[in-house]
């Protein structure tokens, strides 16, 4: 199985910091991998490097897709396949939840509008908050919230979803849905990695652990044997 | 002659403390006289060789007065607009600052016989002086005046009955010299003041036929009158021993008309003033009715000029903002020395280089120039509450925008101005409303506005009461509706 994310070397600065520092790993199409560690580890410096998001940034993060070949280096281009849900999920305050999910197909992907209207309320309805189409995101609870970033990271079909500490504000029955949809969308052919110090929630839905500790992976294995 | 002001406000801050320089020298026995020196020569001005002292006609006419009362002169400084109310409060004792005689003036103060008699002059370009001699002749043209004066009053009628443009200034200079470059055709003013206007703008000429006659008088509280009837004894004296006729020789204004009206009045008949206004024009009431037109049409273009000057800022400011924001190095700094120096130099200043200093380069019409003046100063501002704005949108925000594949031009537009318009609203309503009332200003360079015209309305009844009330109530009709539209709009978003 070839990967849909290759990271090599990855090294991580800021204000002088070194974040992290010499990191290399890979994850398959429709794999689901935990980066796990304690705060300060490096965890989301990781996710925030291969979405972009971190200027001071060396090494190569490559994000292909695998079935047509086409490589393309991390870059503006390359952010098309990957989608980022954040720890505050950071909706768009001025928008509705639809409007939310549907700017980037329009814009970025120019698709039609109503074609990609049709498609976000799909994406709403397959993650449970239809009803919430029209509401800002201030009124909408952290959970509902939490649906709709991710289906605004869907809304492009991005081949990498990158989730960072997606359990912080969702309780145990919240979490076990989680859990259900990251698998389901896993099914779908998306590849997962998500930031998350939460045990519980990485043994109920990924296929391999990355456990990090001062910028580096330390470990790495199956769920059941490294998180024991 | 009613308002006189000085073409230099620095020398409003000189003529200040010159005014309290003469009041500390002489503490005894004084009749304290009110004049305006701005006025200039020859009525009073600040002695060029020792500007803490005053020197002019109503200087020595002062003189003249306080000596008949065996007191000293003390001169009080006080804008000219405002010499009837400080006289009335009790500020000095008599006016005398080049006032004219007017019913209006006669019903509600005391004043003095006559001391000096004027022709309404009408002055042109020297081309135009066989085609402009009357006021008929000058339809669809534009005279310039001062407010609020005899002739002022003349040029209203002529709009009625000849359909010329009366343009209104706040001072007795800048007339004469729009008139030199072309802004207008003529000028409707005492002949004191043409024959200065004549000596300083070559390519100037006065018309011989007068328009109307008038005349200077001195005013006093209105209960006082047991001083004006010893200062009338006084001037009466003066004409007879020509002391009055060497005083006008000496300032080069002696003329046949003087000697005509000093026979008149030292033989004890009255000299009533020439006005196009009636007695009864001091009833509140009326005067309230007939100016309300007026005061509409004055509002609507306080309302067009205050919406285009904020749609200017708004547009302005936004390009501003987005330069220090998202600009280079170099670019930031030229915009922050830019804001800098609109925000910390005076409205006011503004207005006069934008009207009359630029007038010799490009001559700017007085409402592109009042448009531009408030738009480009409240950019400034707005500008800033923009660059506050953007800096204020949450870098979580555009970091979703980011993953999301935008483009930063797109994030601006989609993202991060909406977001930023709506911290802006509150700020930019209390500017909108702040401009609707700054707007007065450009009363100084001739558009006459809304407390323009409120003050014409409060001098011809000589009262601010009901002329300041029905402003402000039209300042509110137009304020307390924008206020409540932001209002709605925020709530909107808050949702």
């Amino acid at each position: 199985m070839s990967a849909v994310l290759a990271v090599e070397g990855l090294h991580v600065e800021r204000d002088g910091r070194t974040l992290v520092q010499g990191v290399t790993f890979s994850a398959a199409r429709g794999e689901r991998v935990a980066l796990m560690g304690a705060s300060g580890a490096g965890k989301t410096s990781v996710l925030r490097a291969i979405a972009g998001l971190e200027p001071r940034t060396t090494g190569a993060v490559t994000v292909s897709r695998t079935d047509a070949g086409d490589q393309q280096a991390s870059g503006v281009r390359s952010r098309r396949h990957i989608g980022m849900v954040f720890q505050f999920h950071h909706l768009f305050d001025h928008l509705t939840a639809l409007e939310n999910v549907w700017l980037a197909p329009v814009h970025v992907a120019r698709t039609r509008r109503s074609e990609a209207e049709r498609h976000a309320r799909a994406l709403l309805e397959q993650l449970g908050v239809a009803h919430r189409t029209d509401a800002r995101p201030g009124e909408l609870s952290g959970g509902e919230a939490q649906r709709v970033a991710i289906a605004r990271a869907l809304a492009m079909r991005p081949l990498l979803l990158l989730m960072d500490e997606p359990t912080a504000s969702l309780d145990p029955a919240r979490r076990d849905e989680l859990a259900a949809t990251v698998r389901s969308l896993s099914a779908d052919g998306t590849t997962i990695l998500v930031a998350t110090h939460d045990a519980l929630f990485a043994r109920g839905c990924v296929d391999r652990v990355l456990v990090m500790d001062e910028g580096r992976i330390v470990r790495e294995g199956r769920p059941d044997i490294v998180l024991t | 002659m009613m308002c006189r002001v000085t073409r230099q406000p620095m020398a409003i801050t000189a003529m200040l403390v010159a005014g309290v320089t003469i009041v500390g020298a002489q503490p005894s026995a004084e009749l304290r006289w009110g004049g305006d020196a701005e006025g200039g020569a020859p009525f009073v001005e600040a002695d060029p060789a020792d500007p803490t002292r005053v020197v002019g006609f109503d200087v020595e006419v002062a003189q003249l007065l306080a000596a008949g009362e065996k007191l000293a002169p003390r001169f009080v400084q006080v804008g000219f607009t405002s010499l009837d109310a400080a006289v009335t409060r009790g500020d000095f004792d008599v006016g005398l600052s080049g006032i004219e005689d007017s019913p209006a003036r006669r019903a509600r103060l005391a004043v003095t016989i006559p001391y000096y008699e004027f022709r309404e002059i009408l002055t042109v370009r020297s081309a135009d002086g066989a085609r402009y001699r009357t006021l008929a002749d000058l339809a669809g043209r534009r005279v310039a005046t001062l407010g609020t004066t005899l002739a002022s009053e003349l040029l209203v009628v002529a709009e009625k009955e000849h359909g010329v443009i009366p343009v209104t200034y706040e001072d007795d200079v800048h007339p004469y010299s729009d008139l030199a470059i072309g802004r207008v055709d003529a000028v409707l003013l005492d002949d004191v003041l043409a024959e200065r206007g004549v000596r300083r703008n070559p390519g100037l000429m006065n018309q011989s036929s007068a328009i109307g006659v008038g005349y200077y008088v001195g005013i006093l509280a209105p209960g006082n009158t047991a001083l004006r009837d010893r200062i009338n004894e006084t001037l009466r004296r003066a004409m007879r021993d020509g002391r009055l006729e060497a005083i006008f020789r000496k300032w080069g204004m002696w003329n046949s008309d003087q000697p005509a009206l000093y026979a008149r009045l030292t033989s004890d008949s009255q000299v009533l003033p020439q006005s196009q206004r009636t007695a009864s024009s001091t009833n509140n009431w009326e005067a309230a009715i007939r100016y309300l037109p007026a005061l509409i049409k004055a509002a609507g273009v306080t309302v067009l000029l205050s919406v285009l000057s904020m749609a200017l800022a708004v547009a302005l400011g936004v390009a501003i903002a987005s330069g220090r924001v998202y600009g280079p190095r170099a670019l930031e700094l030229a915009l922050t020395a830019w804001v800098e120096l609109i925000r910390g130099t005076p409205l006011l200043l503004q207005l006069f280089v934008l009207y009359f200093g630029l007038a010799a380069f490009v001559q700017l019409p007085a409402f592109l120039s009042a448009l531009l003046g408030l738009g480009i100063n409240y950019a400034a501002y707005e500008s800033e509450i923009y660059r506050g704005a953007l800096q204020a949108v949450p870098a979580g925000q555009l970091e979703a925008a980011r993953t999301l594949g935008l483009t930063n031009v797109q994030t601006l537009r989609l993202i991060r101005a909406p977001q930023a318009f709506r911290l802006a609203l509150a700020p930019m309503t209390n500017d909108f409303v702040a401009l609707l009332k700054d707007s007065s200003l450009v009363s100084v360079i001739t558009v006459v506005e809304l407390t323009k015209q409120t003050s014409i309305f409060a001098a011809n009844v000589g009262s601010w009461v009901l002329p300041g009330a029905m402003c402000a109530a039209m300042y509110l009709v137009l304020s307390l509706p924008l206020a409540s539209f932001a209002r709605r709009i925020e709530k909107g978003w808050r949702r």
